[in-house]
């Protein structure tokens, strides 16, 4: 295979080197692949990431947004204030804004989006963000005034994700198949199965989109993805779902490589509720046997970041804890025979279904096995592991990443699945919700950090690299993915 | 043949009810809550069970299971969760995609094979017949995902004569709609022919030992002319039984095919609908598939009787 796709890929390069520049040069439309389909296009309603791969900034868009870097930026509110308390914000709503249907967007349109998140009735994924709103109002149109319970120091950011968009009330139903928002593309076609189609918006607010119509095309085959790219079917792929061959596309100067960071922390998580997992020593003894780098380098052809905590260096006070329990088998071993775990001790390791798991099982599976202990693999589907695992907590060890941003919070939930429970760090993280002053807020943020590393409920591993593959000639797609999006309002394409 | 085809309907009803049962058992004691899987992992559980409410999943499963069978009868096939739009349209679509396909990879394998396998059995034991039998050997062999992923890199890749993968649709014309699906029926059918090639030179070799051929080539028939006119036509039986079940095969087994080609057909809406949960979707498809493997079945009975005389005359009995 390897040898054909070569022979292909120079046999392109001269076919590409005759007819490229001219044809790039009148291209304004951009067909980028995607590995799932969205289930549905309503991302106020669902919580997988694919949905705001598609629609994210570029259909829907919220009062704040979240930009490339992981910043909040003004979206549809122009500005804002916080009274000193944290407790109300008083938003300036951009003017001359208007639904993809001609709908105007006002504080009406504000009220409206956030009393259907959180109502009784609301199926919003991430009701968390607008539970500590107690009211809201519009002293005028173009003004929205939210009043909350408490102060939240992340409120300004939540309302910079997907399920925070605004949505206007006669089209709220019909946005899981004809999504209508304020963004610079609108909704032209989903054919089920293959693509969704976007056009440029002719009535947008803001700076028109260069692009005049994307296409997000789907392929769930990392052979068929690389094909496709190859053959020059698809312009860009923001998480290219075959890393084997980045060094065959590195070598070739008709794409551009770029790797970055998700917000996907990758865990070994631990079952802390069920022996030997509630021993701190067994906790630390798997951190000390699993070489990260070798991991890493097996899994992500090396391209990943290594973690100590539960939190990226895109985020906001991170501190680089990785090198707290270097591999060190010896250490590991000493550690387990201290708690009383003989050699040969078997446990279940449950792996969904992406590579990093399925792979990284089996690696770190012989990492264990090289200290004493038994791994047996039990691969899972999603819907099986979101039950057994995540919801009945029925596991000893399982490989996951975390995608969700920030979510410091889940260490201190009453019940989660891997089941710490810390009161110190409950403590940590309610003072840093409540807080108005940054500086406190980021050295609660690291605090915290500290605390998980110390106690390591879970295995830290590494940040889920975002291998973005896309046409030399494009520009402006991110690098990173500080939230799950394909953000195509500033790609244009470049000679 | 009233009768029979009056047994036929009562056999294929029988099936589907014990079909439509299973799948629902099946789907039912399945781990995997459809509303979590929307829902992810940071949903509370007063949002799971509005979720749960809104889907019609609290209700008890005898309810859902008949509102279920009754809904299809009136020929209301339900709502995806996934898609969130009617079943009837999106598997309209898929066999819009599927039966083309299938229908061009069983041409392409009956075109290839056929000629073949009776090549083989006029040349038997001579080199031509060795290295046809071969080549089918390794066409069995290879893996069809394989055989697709090669044609990709040969006509795609290196080639750019046909795209790589996905499905313009029919409306842009037949040609646009024909071209995206020749690698993938390609890819199905030589696996396909190199099979359906060892059962007809298998079929002509037993033929061709019949007293009915030594007859016709002492009556001073042509060697070519006793194989086409006697030996092809009785052949023919266990080679309709082969395509029979390929056929099946090819509607419903095309999963990886359509995965390899990123084809929007009734394959891959099986594989999605079954790892996102879409229950009522994965119903459907269950009911559906196992509807026409049964026609098929029913289709072969009825080649039977057009190939052979012999149970025409019964049949007219």
């Amino acid at each position: 295979m390897t040898g054909w796709a070569r022979l292909g890929l120079g046999i392109a390069g001269i076919v590409f080197a005759c007819a490229g520049p001219a044809l790039a040069q009148a291209k304004d439309t951009l067909t980028l692949g995607m590995v799932l389909e969205p289930p549905g296009l309503d991302p106020t309603a669902g919580a997988a990431a694919a949905i705001r791969e598609v629609v994210y900034a570029n259909v829907f868009e919220g009062l704040t947004r979240i930009d490339g870097e992981g910043h909040v930026v003004p979206g549809l509110a122009a500005s804002w204030t916080m009274s000193p308390d944290g407790k109300t914000y008083r938003f300036a709503l951009r003017p001359h804004v208007t639904f993809h249907d001609g709908t105007q967007f006002d504080c009406a349109i504000v009220k409206f989006s956030f009393d259907r998140a959180r109502a009784p009735d609301s199926t919003n994924a991430q009701k968390e963000i607008f539970e500590p709103i107690a009211a809201i109002d519009c002293p005028e149109p173009e003004t929205a005034v939210i009043t909350l319970k408490r102060p939240d120091a992340d409120f300004l950011y939540g309302l910079g994700w997907g399920d925070a968009v605004m949505v206007a009330p006669q089209t709220a139903a019909q946005n899981q198949t004809t999504p209508i928002g304020t963004g610079p593309f609108r909704f032209t076609r989903w054919v089920k199965g293959d693509r969704v189609e976007l056009a440029r918006y002719a009535g947008y607010w803001g700076q028109a989109a260069r692009l005049s119509a994307v296409t997000f095309k789907f392929i769930a085959d990392p052979a068929a993805a690389a094909a496709a790219l190859l053959a020059g079917d698809i312009d860009a792929f923001g998480n290219f779902p075959a890393p084997e061959i980045l060094p065959q596309l590195r070598a070739d100067s008709r794409f551009a490589v770029v790797i970055g960071a998700t917000e996907g922390k990758t865990l070994l998580a631990l079952n802390n509720a069920r022996k030997p997992f509630d021993d701190i020593r067994v906790r630390r003894a798997l951190a000390y046997a699993i070489d990260r780098r070798a991991l890493v380098t097996a899994t992500m052809s090396g391209a990943a970041r290594i973690i100590g905590s539960h939190y990226t260096p895109n985020d906001p006070g991170f501190i680089d804890l990785a090198a707290t329990y270097p591999y060190d088998p010896a250490r590991a071993k000493a550690l387990l025979a201290e708690a009383g775990i003989a050699p040969g001790t078997r446990f279940t390791l449950a792996l969904p279904p992406p590579p990093y798991a399925r792979r990284g099982g089996e690696v770190i599976a012989a990492m264990l096995q090289e200290v004493g202990l038994n791994v047996d693999l039990v691969p899972m589907e999603w819907a099986t592991w979101l039950d057994q695992v995540f919801k009945r907590s029925d596991f000893d060890m399982t490989i996951i990443a975390h995608t969700e941003p920030r979510d410091l919070a889940i260490y201190a939930r009453d019940h989660y699945y891997f089941n710490y429970h810390n009161a110190a760090f409950q403590s940590l993280f309610a003072r840093y919700r409540e807080t108005t002053d940054p500086a406190a807020g980021i050295d609660l943020l690291r605090q915290m950090q500290r605390q998980l590393a110390t106690d390591e409920p879970n295995v830290f591993l590494y940040v889920l690299p975002k291998i973005g593959v896309w046409n030399a000639h494009l520009h402006g797609l991110w690098s990173n993915d500080p939230i799950p999006a394909n953000d195509v309002t500033g790609v244009y394409w470049g000679n | 043949m009233i009768p029979y085809l009056g047994g036929r309907l009562v056999v294929l009803a029988v099936t589907l009810f014990a079909a439509a049962a299973v799948v629902f058992l099946v789907l039912d004691v399945l781990p995997g809550d459809p509303a979590a899987l929307i829902l992810g992992v940071n949903a509370r559980p007063d949002t799971l069970a509005a979720l749960h409410h809104a889907m019609g999943l609290d209700r008890p499963a005898a309810w859902r299971f008949l509102a279920w069978l009754g809904g299809m009868l009136a020929g209301d096939f339900g709502d995806s969760f996934t898609y969130h739009v009617p079943i009837a349209g999106l598997i309209a679509d898929r066999v819009g995609v599927s039966l083309p396909l299938a229908l061009l990879a069983i041409a392409l394998s009956t075109a290839i094979a056929i000629p073949t396998g009776v090549f083989a059995a006029a040349k038997r034991g001579k080199p031509a017949d060795t290295l046809t039998m071969a080549a089918a050997q390794i066409g069995v062999a290879v893996p069809n995902f394989w055989l697709g992923l090669l044609l990709i890199l040969v006509f795609s890749v290196k080639l750019a004569w046909l795209p790589a993968s996905g499905f313009p649709g029919w409306a842009g014309g037949i040609w646009p709609g024909l071209r995206a699906l020749l690698l993938p029926a390609l890819a199905l059918a030589l696996p396909q022919a190199a099979i359906l090639a060892r059962v007809t030179r298998s079929a002509m070799l037993e033929t061709m030992g019949e007293d009915y051929m030594r007859t016709a080539l002492a009556k001073g028939v042509s060697r070519r002319a006793a194989l086409w006119r006697h030996a092809v036509p009785n052949a023919l039986i266990p080679v309709v039984t082969i395509l029979g079940l390929q056929f099946s095969f090819l509607l419903a087994g095309t999963i990886i095919i359509e995965n390899v080609f990123t084809l929007p057909g009734l394959g891959r809406l099986v594989f999605q609908a079954i790892a996102g949960r879409d229950l009522i979707v994965v119903q459907d498809l269950v009911v559906l598939l196992a509807g026409s493997v049964i026609v098929v079945n029913f289709l072969v009975d009825i080649a039977y009787v057009l190939i052979d005389p012999r149970l025409r005359a019964q049949g007219g009995r």
